[in-house]
């Protein structure tokens, strides 16, 4: 059996354990059944998909089935791209499954998760085997209703549903651009299949319609910025497990579409397709980064964090772009390999984190940091692992999130090659955006750990908070471990992304395996080059050093008494810092500009025992300036046609007749 | 046995930035005295605080975590090996390829991240006041060192110190505008990460106006005393940092004898003395800015970090 028969016998048992979940449903079995066999069903498939990729004899293996367009079929194929994306998916949803097992318990509406949870992994596994536009957009389309189904499924909780409306308005928009992209490819060829498009563009140049409709379809899945709208309300939204499969995997299987489109089936790529994604890639990283600032919903910060991210790894996929249409291939593996690798990570350590937002969610039934503090003392194991997350996703090392970034920083110090002056512009640019864009990073998980986990309890949900059960920590902790993995031993995992990138580009990055100490070198080793387990264990050496010699040679005397605090401790937990006053300077410096933010106080009148108020604003200007206005247009559109609704036969039947002589004449007029 | 000489020299680096740290800042506080017509405390003076910060008792507050508790010996174990990184008185050192300038960036990144959760743990305002402060701080000078970072990868070809400090020591770098706006924008980020003045005073305890001091205002003991002892390694890694980039005079190559370390190590501490003075004379010589004068202060070098970058990619002689 060739490993793509095996991933579509995984989803159609996963299509066959929705029917499951329908009939189980409202009871405690139909959760273990349905979260048990995907986590096996999907630890399997990442297996499978693991194997071929490690494989150095593996060819892409091909399947046909007797569904689809009559013509043609449905095709499906599992090369080295598929593959490692397969893997993503496969571990994202083994692990969300894992959590679920613990963590559905808290739902209260399991009817509407557990049918939906088993399609929405099979959506995504299909979207990258399908090997023909036909069966990709299906796919699609299948895995984007599945989770629009998954947001509403508390569609009673306030602005649920305004989140299922937006996110479903948006997703038909990415899927109308795609499918115009796939016109446009098939126009060449005649013929909707993969194979077709990529023979049909070989040799020919990318054009810009494709690139522009690839990055707005994809783009608008995957929450690029100014197409983000939808993803901060659509992940919060959903339940927890969910959110982190839409966060740290959905994304990913939208940037599978867009490599798959400008690498693959587009022909040869131009230089100002770097230089577009680059721009958009750069925009995404910081301004995703601030809107998760300004955020005081853990879960919606979150969100806005995965915005960032998308940003950094479209900052890769542009610098790939330019390096591969300017002959450096090399330095095209690079770029690509970082941006793969940090489509890794961040599909481990945003499921990470938002497993952790779930747990804090299940005890305290809280998602407002102001309303959180001090679990790091109810919930010690889940601080714990929120806190890896939170060190990963912050660029820090010696996890895994740094190495990404340091590839990516690598790739940018190649691009003085580049001959095109704006190029050469955009770059260094770029390089300072993510660079910007990874210290606000830290700065906004400071914020998220230290509210959230650190001092003292602002709720009596917060103070009673109950630690997560084994499943839940289970889950967490395997991430931890993957991110630590990833983040001390890279050169394994950049080994096994070599194949995607000889199909893609026709060139790899050096083998690592064979590097002294297992470094990592990218290019030269006088270049750079980086060692991630020998930093950790000189961390970890040097502090235990540090540990033993105190402790056996200095004081170990130790006493508890009330915080210092220049002698003025207060107990009132109010009088803490909060999301808001911790974000207070950073708003200032970037958030008076890209937010319009005003801080005003409020003063009572004169005589008046009111409080005085002090209110800080924050306005979403892309939503103001960029939805609003096409919202508007469209309502007083429809308010304006809705005349029409109303008309007699005699005025419909004239308008029938209007419409024909009009169509005629233009037939007529038509050269 | 070839590893034996070189894990030797890496040994006596670590040994060497941990026992002259905290003589710098001792050295720099009696300089500033003495430029204020004051005796000035005696130079050896940090060294007698950290022994009897050692030999004290700890005060935890009540709500204190185990975080709390592990950060300082993890923030000075980071610190410590950022140090270990940064070639002092030898190029080439065995553990210098293990990482390199961005890593090293990145590890005083880890530090600062751990430091401004510790200040948040116990739950007190003045804790959350420092650690807000000290991310925006950081959300300008990280960007801005990793943009100076960039410009000397660019004219080294190399991200890796060593490399880049022999390739400044050879005659073929020249004068460049790009370099001096790094190391322009280099000395702006070093003061405001040691949190020296004029972004933060490290001999205030005036509530409303400090950083660092406001993220540690809860620590005793031990745990004060490795944090002291962090920023001690932290001043003294800016400074051989900027030497070894932009006065790489005296290094000694890899594998070099004896007699060469020690030349090495006498020029790597004229060095810090000198580093050193211009530090006393600048802090005495300048007045702490407003908190929210502070980003335009880092705008400026994370500017000049941009420029000089972007000059690079306009050129590559500039």
């Amino acid at each position: 059996m060739s490993a793509i028969t095996g991933l579509l016998a995984g989803i159609g048992a996963l299509l066959v354990t929705a029917l499951g979940g329908i009939a189980f449903g409202r009871h405690a079995a139909g959760r273990l059944l349905v979260y048990g066999t995907a986590m096996l069903l999907c630890s399997a498939m990442a297996a499978l998909a693991l194997a071929h990729l490690l494989d150095p004899a593996a060819a892409p293996s091909t399947a046909w089935l007797p569904l689809g367009l009559p013509w043609q079929g449905a095709l499906f194929r599992l090369d080295a791209l598929s593959a490692f994306f397969a893997v993503v998916i496969g571990l994202g949803g083994a692990v969300a499954s894992l959590f679920a097992l613990g963590y559905g318990r808290h739902e209260h509406a399991p009817g509407r998760v557990l049918p939906f949870y088993p399609l929405f992994l099979a959506g995504m596994n299909l979207v990258v085997l399908a090997d023909d536009a036909f069966s990709f957009l299906l796919s699609w389309e299948f895995m984007s209703l599945s989770s629009w189904a998954l947001v509403m499924a508390h569609h009673q909780e306030r602005d649920n549903a305004r989140a299922g409306y937006v996110y479903l308005v948006m997703a038909s928009f990415g899927t109308l651009a795609l499918l115009l992209c796939f016109g446009l490819l098939a126009s060449a060829s005649g013929d909707y299949t993969f194979g077709a498009m990529r023979a049909a563009a070989q040799g020919s140049a990318a054009t810009l319609p494709v690139l522009a409709l690839a990055l707005l379809g994809a783009g608008s899945k995957a929450g690029i910025v100014p197409l983000h709208a939808w993803l901060p309300l659509a992940h919060p939204a959903a339940p927890s497990h969910v959110s982190a499969l839409m966060s740290g995997v959905m994304t990913k299987v939208a940037v599978y579409g867009f490599i798959r489109i400008a690498f693959d089936l587009s022909g040869e790529p131009q230089w100002w397709s770097g230089f577009l994604v680059l721009l958009v890639g750069g925009a995404t990283a910081v301004l995703g980064v601030l809107y998760a600032l300004m955020q005081h919903d853990l879960k919606r910060l979150l969100a806005y964090h995965t915005v960032e991210n998308i940003g950094i790894i479209y900052i890769g996929l542009g610098l790939a772009l330019a390096f591969q249409s300017n002959g450096l291939p090399a330095a095209a593996a690079l770029a690509l390999t970082a941006a793969l690798f940090h489509v890794f990570n961040h599909s481990a350590f945003k499921s990470l984190l938002f497993f952790g937002a779930g747990a804090v969610l299940a005890a305290t039934g809280e998602r407002d940091m102001e309303r959180l503090g001090g679990l790091i003392h109810r919930m010690p194991m889940t601080a714990f692992a929120f806190l890896a997350g939170c060190i990963a996703i912050s660029a820090l090392p010696p996890l895994n999130g740094f190495v990404s970034e340091w590839l990516t920083f690598q790739a940018i110090l190649q691009s003085p090659e580049l001959p095109q002056w704006a190029l050469k512009i955009m770059v260094p640019a770029v390089g300072g955006l993510l660079a910007l864009s990874a210290a606000l990073a830290a700065a906004c998980f400071v914020k998220a750990y230290g509210i959230g986990f650190l001092g003292r309890p602002r709720s009596d949900a917060a103070r009673d908070a109950k630690e997560a059960d084994a499943f839940s920590l289970t889950a967490m902790f395997v991430l931890a471990g993957l991110c630590l993995a990833a983040g001390i031993l890279p050169g394994f995992v950049i080994d096994a992304l070599a194949p995607a990138m000889q199909a893609l580009l026709g060139e790899r990055m050096p083998l690592q395996a064979g590097v002294d100490w297992l470094s990592i070198v990218p290019v030269a080793a006088g270049r750079s080059s980086y060692n991630g387990w020998l930093v950790f264990a000189f961390i970890a050496l040097s502090a235990s050093l540090a540990v033993v010699i105190i402790h056996r040679f200095a004081s170990h005397a130790r006493r508890r008494a009330p915080a210092w605090d220049c002698g003025t401790p207060d107990p009132d937990p109010a009088t803490q810092y909060t999301a808001g006053s911790f974000a207070q300077p950073i708003r200032r410096v970037f958030g008076t500009w890209i937010f319009a933010a005003r801080e005003q106080v409020e003063m009572p009148p004169p005589g008046s025992t009111a409080p005085a108020r002090h209110v800080a604003v924050v306005r979403d200007l892309l939503w103001e300036w960029l939805y609003a206005p096409v919202a508007g247009a469209v309502a007083f559109a429809s308010g304006r046609l809705n005349v029409l609704q109303f008309l007699t036969i005699r005025r419909y039947l004239a308008l029938v007749f209007l419409a024909l002589v009009s169509l005629l004449l233009v037939l007529a007029i038509w050269p | 046995m070839a590893l034996m000489p070189d894990l030797l020299a890496q040994f006596l680096q670590m040994a060497l930035v941990l026992a002259l740290a905290p003589l710098l800042t001792g050295f720099v506080r009696k300089l500033k005295g003495r430029l204020l017509r004051r005796r000035g405390p005696p130079v050896l003076q940090p060294y007698r605080d950290l022994l009897r910060l050692l030999r004290k008792e700890v005060v935890l507050a009540e709500n204190a975590s185990w975080l709390f508790r592990a950060a300082p010996y993890l923030i000075f174990a980071t610190t410590w090996v950022a140090a270990a990184l940064v070639p002092t008185f030898a190029t080439g050192l065995l553990y210098s390829w293990s990482a390199d300038l961005i890593a090293i960036i990145a590890l005083l990144g880890s530090a600062r991240f751990l430091l401004a959760l510790a200040g948040m743990d116990v739950g007190t305002s003045f804790g959350g006041i420092g650690s807000s402060r000290e991310v925006m701080i950081a959300s300008l000078a990280e960007p801005a060192m990793l943009l100076i970072a960039f410009t000397v990868a660019l004219v080294a070809g190399s991200t890796q110190l060593s490399t880049v400090a022999a390739f400044m020591g050879s005659p073929e770098v020249g004068l460049r505008v790009s370099l001096g706006m790094a190391a322009i924008a280099l000395v702006m980020v070093a003061i405001a990460e040691n949190a020296r003045i004029p972004v933060d005073n490290p001999a205030t305890h005036l509530e409303l106006t400090m950083v660092h001091e406001a993220m540690v205002l809860e620590y005793s003991g031990r745990h004060l005393a490795m944090i002291e002892f962090a920023s001690h390694l932290k001043l003294l890694l800016y400074v051989s940092l900027i030497a070894c980039l932009f006065v790489p005079w005296g290094l000694a190559p890899h594998g070099a004898g004896p007699a060469a370390f020690a030349a090495g190590a006498a020029a790597w501490i004229g060095k810090l003395a000198a580093g050193g003075t211009l530090l006393a004379v600048f802090e005495t010589a300048i007045a702490k800015m407003r908190v929210f004068r502070v980003p335009e202060f880092l705008g400026a070098a994370l500017m000049l970090g941009l420029l000089a970058t972007l000059l690079m990619f306009v050129s590559r002689s500039l």
